[in-house]
């Protein structure tokens, strides 16, 4: 028995804060004070809130330290360990209860109090590279649950009584998917992990692997008997070294414990998996151009039908679900369909993680139950816009969403309802954008991007994002006429329709977005040549004002020598030198100069 | 897709890079779909897929230079053009840019003299732009190499690449 737990996040955002040197120096100073028998450290995933990191919780106390320095281990061990008091100045502080001097536990806190966390549970709890903590917190239990007392179809049926769908984007119901691909007959069927998180600003499957691999292992190999399959594949971005470690670290123990394998459990079910890197093309995270690059080649989509359940990959049936999909299952296995359907709206059922970035004060993951206002997790969870700004629009769906504006933010989020407002789900991607974000640039920053990643295999995306990334440009240059802004609009719906996967499909859709809620913006940059947000630079022209006292400290950092004027007197800017950089307004203690 | 650049630094490969490449396509070609795993052991190996290894992989798998050629050129983390001993990556995902990634690249490029995608003439920095890392919550992020700098701003860029331009 151990008297103390000390759980340090191991996931990427915190080890990028040296989180593995804080939990070596602790091992090290534990075993100089003779504790190594009595406090245990623990290496675990993402807490979530990485916005704090690094992370360091100590049970059974359960005190939350948050941005912790090698230099502060001694004091968290020989203040909180050894002599029972907590370091205050380490904990995180809530907003809430900045003047009480009471220590909060980390369930606590406004940020994960209105969490429900069913596919990131484990995620901070468990050390997620030893499989028995992993099943001291029920794991494997779904699995030997389901091979001894139910049919494949029992599975099934569970899974869409659950009313469970997909997590990657489509949101199509995984209950179904299944049933098809169990109904196509055939020896040799695949089951495929889509770990390809290419979303900008999207990582929680990132985060599930790392802190809790088992639990996908697991889901998969309950899908391979409920389908009819012996082999899987996680196909995992090449970028996720932390994710991709343990990830065979766990495959390696579960093969081990016979938990992977032939016979697992003595049931006569087979079942392997494999890891393949993807090695950064977005269009690999569309179910057909994924399995395609599986199979060795350019990670082009094909036409659909035949799907995936029919022939997908190696021209085998195929069932592909996402991360976060899987990361539910064993739960709705172990605590039943009616406790998962419980949760959620009519038609979206469960919770749903979102990586909340951008203008927002605690940017890191969060789980909530379907129909969770939008408000909620933007000003209660997320701690609201840093810095007294406005909250401008809030961007979900990555490239393939749309920006949700001021006036929806109470909608209660779910599939339906963000598709009616001219976004959509996506991956959970969740970035909160303030009055310094200018809505056509954001637009053009997404279509940059889906230029770029456009496997080139169909006309209307290849030819077409390219067009439309033009027309942005020249909006943003002063250039475009309001000819141009219907023109764009028509060019966007022609994409639409067209393209060949959903990467096309949807790359008009952060433009139409932004053109139905912000078009007062697009008319600004077009007819008035102005950026309201002061973002696009060739629209922007620096001005100084009355309140110059003629220090003369612009004009002598200015790059250019656009800036001219007599000590003691008022300066101007030639905007014909000008060439917007900025230093003069970072330069100035006076406030003088300004952005129009 | 951008334009594909291939590169004038000569081929230094040595006999023991090429057997110990040979020795993985060994396994990889047995693997249903092995060219991705293939061009990913050789880049391990070599830093980058310069033609001469792109040849020793048609060889090995026995597939075409055509298709070997088609698949190196479109994924983003395979190169054709040799990486510097410091390699800059400059996240520009969305919660990077909103928050200023743009002109931190912008100044990296300034300081260092060097387009993105590209490597310094002596070899010693090569800086890219590249897709979410997934380090949103410290945003803007870019690694130099394995080490991750958090939270930066484009004042902070030339003191964080100091020790590296006067160091080895």
């Amino acid at each position: 028995m151990f008297r103390n737990h000390i759980l340090i996040c191991g996931g990427t955002g915190c080890s990028s804060g040296n989180s593995h040197e804080i939990a070596r120096l602790m091992e090290e100073k534990l075993k100089a004070e003779g504790l190594e028998n009595e406090v245990k450290c623990i290496m675990t995933g993402c807490f979530g809130l990485c916005a704090c990191g690094p992370v360091v919780v100590v049970y059974p106390e359960g005190a939350f330290y948050a941005h912790v320095k090698p230099e502060n281990v001694n004091e968290i061990v020989e203040e909180h360990i050894i002599k029972g008091r907590i370091v205050t100045h380490l904990l995180y502080k809530d907003p809430e209860q900045v003047e009480k001097e009471t220590v909060k536990s980390l369930n606590e806190t406004q940020f994960y109090k209105k969490q429900t966390r069913v596919a990131l549970r484990n995620c901070g709890l468990i050390d997620p590279e030893n499989i028995d903590e992993y099943i001291a917190y029920d794991g494997y239990q779904a699995l030997a649950k389901v091979l001894t007392e139910y049919s494949p179809q029992d599975v099934i049926d569970i899974i869409k009584a659950s009313g469970l769908r997909g997590r990657g984007g489509g949101g199509f119901p995984t209950g179904v998917k299944w049933q098809f691909a169990k109904n196509t007959p055939g020896d040799i069927k695949y089951v495929c992990c889509n770990a390809d998180e290419g979303d900008p600003g999207a990582f929680m499957d990132r985060s599930v692997l790392e802190g809790d691999p088992h639990a996908v292992i697991e889901a998969m190999t309950i899908a391979g008997y409920a389908i009819g399959s012996h082999q899987g594949y996680v196909y995992i971005r090449a970028e996720y070294p932390i994710a991709v470690k343990r990830l065979q670290i766990a495959i390696n123990q579960a093969k081990e414990y016979g938990l992977l394998g032939k016979n697992i459990l003595q049931s006569g079910h087979d079942f392997d998996l494999e890891i393949r890197l993807g090695s950064g093309a977005f269009v690999c995270g569309e179910e057909t151009a994924l399995m395609t690059s599986i199979e060795g080649h350019r990670g082009e989509p094909r036409p659909r039908p035949p799907f995936p359940a029919v022939k997908g990959l190696f021209g085998k049936p195929t069932l592909l679900n996402n991360v976060e999909t899987y990361a539910n299952i064993c739960q709705i296995i172990l605590r039943g369909a009616d406790w998962f359907a419980s949760m959620g709206t009519e038609k979206s059922k469960g919770t749903k993680v979102f990586a909340l970035g951008g203008k927002i004060t605690n940017t890191g993951l969060v789980e909530i139950p379907m129909g969770t206002p939008l408000r909620t997790v933007i000003e209660e969870i997320g701690g609201g816009i840093p810095n007294g700004k406005k909250f401008k629009a809030a961007q979900t769906g990555g490239p393939s969403g749309g920006c949700i504006p001021a006036q929806y933010l109470d909608i209660p989020i779910d599939y339906d309802n963000l598709i009616s407002i001219g976004s959509m789900m996506g991956s959970g991607g969740l970035i909160v954008m303030d009055e310094d974000n200018c809505m056509v640039d954001i637009a053009k920053f997404f279509l940059q991007f889906t230029k770029d990643e456009s496997c080139g295999k169909c006309t209307p995306c290849r030819v077409g994002t390219q067009r439309l990334l033009e027309y942005l440009d020249k909006i943003t240059t002063g250039k475009a006429t309001m000819q141009d802004l219907d023109d764009m609009e028509a060019l966007c719906y022609y994409i639409k329709d067209n393209a060949l996967c959903g990467l096309g499909q949807t790359a008009p859709n952060p433009v139409l977005s932004t053109l139905r809620y912000f078009r007062d913006e697009y008319i600004a940059h077009v007819r008035d040549k102005k950026c309201p947000a002061g973002v696009c630079k060739k629209l922007v022209r620096f001005e100084i004002t009355d309140a110059c006292k003629g220090c003369t400290a612009c004009a002598r950092k200015c790059p250019v020598n656009a800036i001219s004027g007599k000590v003691k007197e008022i300066h101007t800017i030639d905007p014909s030198k000008c060439i917007k950089c900025g230093v003069c307004m970072d330069t100035c203690k006076f406030n003088a100069i300004v952005k129009k | 897709m951008g334009k594909i650049k291939l590169t004038k630094v000569a081929f230094s490969g040595t006999a023991e890079q090429e057997a110990e490449l040979r020795a993985k396509l060994a396994e990889t070609k047995k693997m249903q779909g092995g060219l991705m795993p293939s061009l990913q052991a050789a880049q391990e190996i070599y830093g980058y897929l310069p033609i001469e290894v792109q040849k020793i992989i048609a060889e090995e798998l026995n597939v075409s230079m055509e298709e070997i050629f088609g698949v190196a050129t479109f994924y983003s983390q395979f190169t054709l053009n040799p990486q510097g001993r410091y390699q800059i990556s400059v996240c520009i995902g969305t919660a990077c840019y909103v928050k200023g990634a743009g002109e931190v690249l912008d100044k990296i490029a300034e300081v260092l003299k060097v387009e993105p995608g590209e490597c310094t003439a002596d070899g010693k920095f090569s800086l890219n732009a590249t897709r979410c890392i997934g380090c949103c919550g410290l945003a803007p992020v870019f690694t130099i190499n394995e080490q991750v700098f958090g939270k930066v701003t484009k004042d902070e860029v030339p003191g964080i690449l100091r020790p590296y331009i006067d160091g080895e």
